[in-house]
């Protein structure tokens, strides 16, 4: 039995032991990785940056936990831009668990803009959070309409009208364009319903795993800007010079995938000279 | 850094700790983790559920203040969706199930209603019409030469699973070339995927790395969590080996 052969048959724990050894020794040691912003990242900032104070904007938060990790870092990162410019923001989450993934964010974000620029913002002016509503695609219909049909009050159950920002809100037509953060199939109800049915302008931020499927929308026109996993929301962290856990985690995600490409190299090499000797077929 | 917020993080670093031990082998902490992770979402979901759907989108609008036994008063035809939505529990019971179709063929009605005009229009005819253009040179060389690929590997994808041909001659290399765009799509695919799963780990790590920072930041008491955290994990692993030594010895033995 060869080299190549013995680590064909290695026992794939050793493979996950080496892969945490790598992440969290390139976690420790501080070096910088060279991140290129991609034409498709950089539209939503663009679009962001163009936008003129008392603007507004539609977050669309519909992520899970299991799915923080590349989302978060996109939703900070826009949020943080676009209230530190004044425009004010929507929110809302169509995902079963991503009331508590809004929340968090808009609280944290709140704190973060006030730290950073000083400005003190306030809930019902300057941001709102409508909630979560099952059924997605008829919400995402309704509100087309009247965000009232299927928001009739906030989160926190304030009546839309009572609160100051939404007093001018009726649909799509008065929020300059829709941002949608997901790690769902919902994205294609944003897309064929908000875009499609409304014309909504509409970029999305989505997990690395549905990143390749949607780029065909964006050479379509009808999503303006995409934002691939970590490595978009790192290029958005770098455009509003905000490095934050995206940034930081592309320099360990350079090494695993050395890692990875290596072991990947050695299991083919290992299949293909056992499979010349007459074994593995 | 409050206390309530440092216990919180140190339970869900227990409780990262617990999952990612699968990966050694199935145990009862591994058990435990996941049968909390499912009970906690189905909890969640169906408070969120109840607060967030039911009760301001029929509740409040069917009571708007007077008694409970009176729906005239507040927008009592919602009572009909709610008769609708109750019908569908009659899936429950082997005699009366076929109550629940009914609003089965109502949602199913409304939601193709709704989805077919939309999904025909922006997910094939718009697709179909903004893949099949002439190269646009003008955005540049790599632009045009991009938009050529893109027509040639879509229309060889499509004879790909074409299957009432042989594939053999012109279409036989039509169709392989049409295999090399899939699997070329794959691997783009799967290079994402791998960046996404990588990216799971690695957030978990970088909290429990801030964990750690926090414990040490935040006082003897804080410091003492995280060092009898440590001191657990440490002595699991042990133990671990321990097992896994006098296992070996045993089979050496036999």
């Amino acid at each position: 039995m060869n080299f190549f052969e013995r680590l064909s048959l290695l026992d794939r724990r050793w493979v996950y032991l080496i892969l945490a050894a790598v992440v969290v020794i390139t976690l420790l040691i501080k070096f910088a990785t060279p991140i290129r912003i991609n034409p498709e990242v950089r539209s939503i900032y663009d679009f962001v940056e163009a936008r003129k104070p008392g603007s507004y904007l539609h977050m669309a938060i519909d992520y899970d936990p299991g799915s923080l990790a590349e989302m978060h870092p996109m939703t900070y990162a826009i949020m943080e831009q676009a209230l530190a410019k004044g425009i004010k923001i929507i929110m809302t989450a169509l995902s079963p668990n991503g009331p508590g993934m809004a929340e968090q964010a808009m609280l944290d974000i709140m704190d973060s803009v006030r730290i950073h620029t000083g400005k003190q913002l306030t809930y019902g002016q300057d941001i709102v959070f409508l909630g979560y509503k099952p059924y997605p695609g008829i919400v995402i219909l309704s509100m087309g309409q009247n965000y009232r049909l299927s928001f009739p009050s906030d989160y926190y159950n304030t009546p839309l009208d009572s609160i100051p920002m939404m007093k001018n809100v009726i649909n799509y037509d008065n929020v300059d364009g829709i941002i949608l953060i997901t790690g769902t199939s919902g994205v294609d109800f944003w897309i064929s319903y908000a875009n499609g049915r409304y014309n909504a302008p509409l970029a999305v931020g989505l997990t690395g795993v549905m990143a390749a499927d949607y780029y065909p929308y964006l050479k379509s026109g009808q999503i303006f800007g995409l934002m691939g996993g970590m490595l978009g929301a790192a290029e958005y962290e770098k455009l509003v010079h905000r490095p934050g856990r995206a940034m930081e985690a592309m320099r360990v995600q350079v090494w695993t995938h050395m890692i990875i490409i290596i072991f990947i190299f050695i299991g083919n090499a290992g299949y293909l000279i056992s499979r010349r000797k007459g074994g593995v077929r | 850094m409050s206390w309530e917020t440092f216990l919180w993080t140190t339970l869900s670093i227990a409780l990262t700790f617990c999952t990612f031990s699968f990966l050694y082998r199935d145990n009862p902490f591994y058990k435990f983790s996941e049968s909390l992770f499912v009970g906690v979402s189905a909890g969640y979901f169906t408070i969120i559920l109840w607060y967030s759907g039911l009760v301001p989108t029929l509740i409040d609008r069917i009571w708007v203040g007077q008694p409970w036994w009176q729906i005239w008063g507040g927008k009592w035809w919602y009572i009909f969706p709610g008769l609708l939505g109750m019908m569908m529990w009659f899936r429950f019971s082997k005699k009366k199930g076929w109550i629940s179709r009914y609003p089965i063929a109502f949602y199913l009605g409304i939601a193709t209603g709704a989805a077919i005009p939309l999904e025909m229009q922006n997910r094939v005819n718009r697709q179909l019409a903004d893949t099949l253009v002439a190269p646009n040179f003008s955005a540049g060389f790599v632009a045009g030469v991009s938009d050529i690929i893109i027509v040639i590997g879509v229309i060889c994808g499509l004879f790909y699973f074409f299957f009432s041909v042989p594939h053999k001659g012109l279409f036989g290399g039509v169709a392989k070339i049409g295999i090399y765009t899939l699997m070329i799509g794959f691997g783009a695919s799967f290079g994402y995927t791998v960046m996404g799963r990588i990216s799971l780990f690695i957030e978990r790590v970088q909290t429990i790395r801030d964990w750690v920072r926090m414990g040490f930041e935040g006082g003897n008491g804080m410091t003492a969590v995280v060092w009898i955290f440590a001191l657990l994990v440490v002595l699991l692993v042990l133990m671990e080996i321990m097992r896994h030594l006098r296992k070996k010895a045993t089979q050496d033995m036999a």
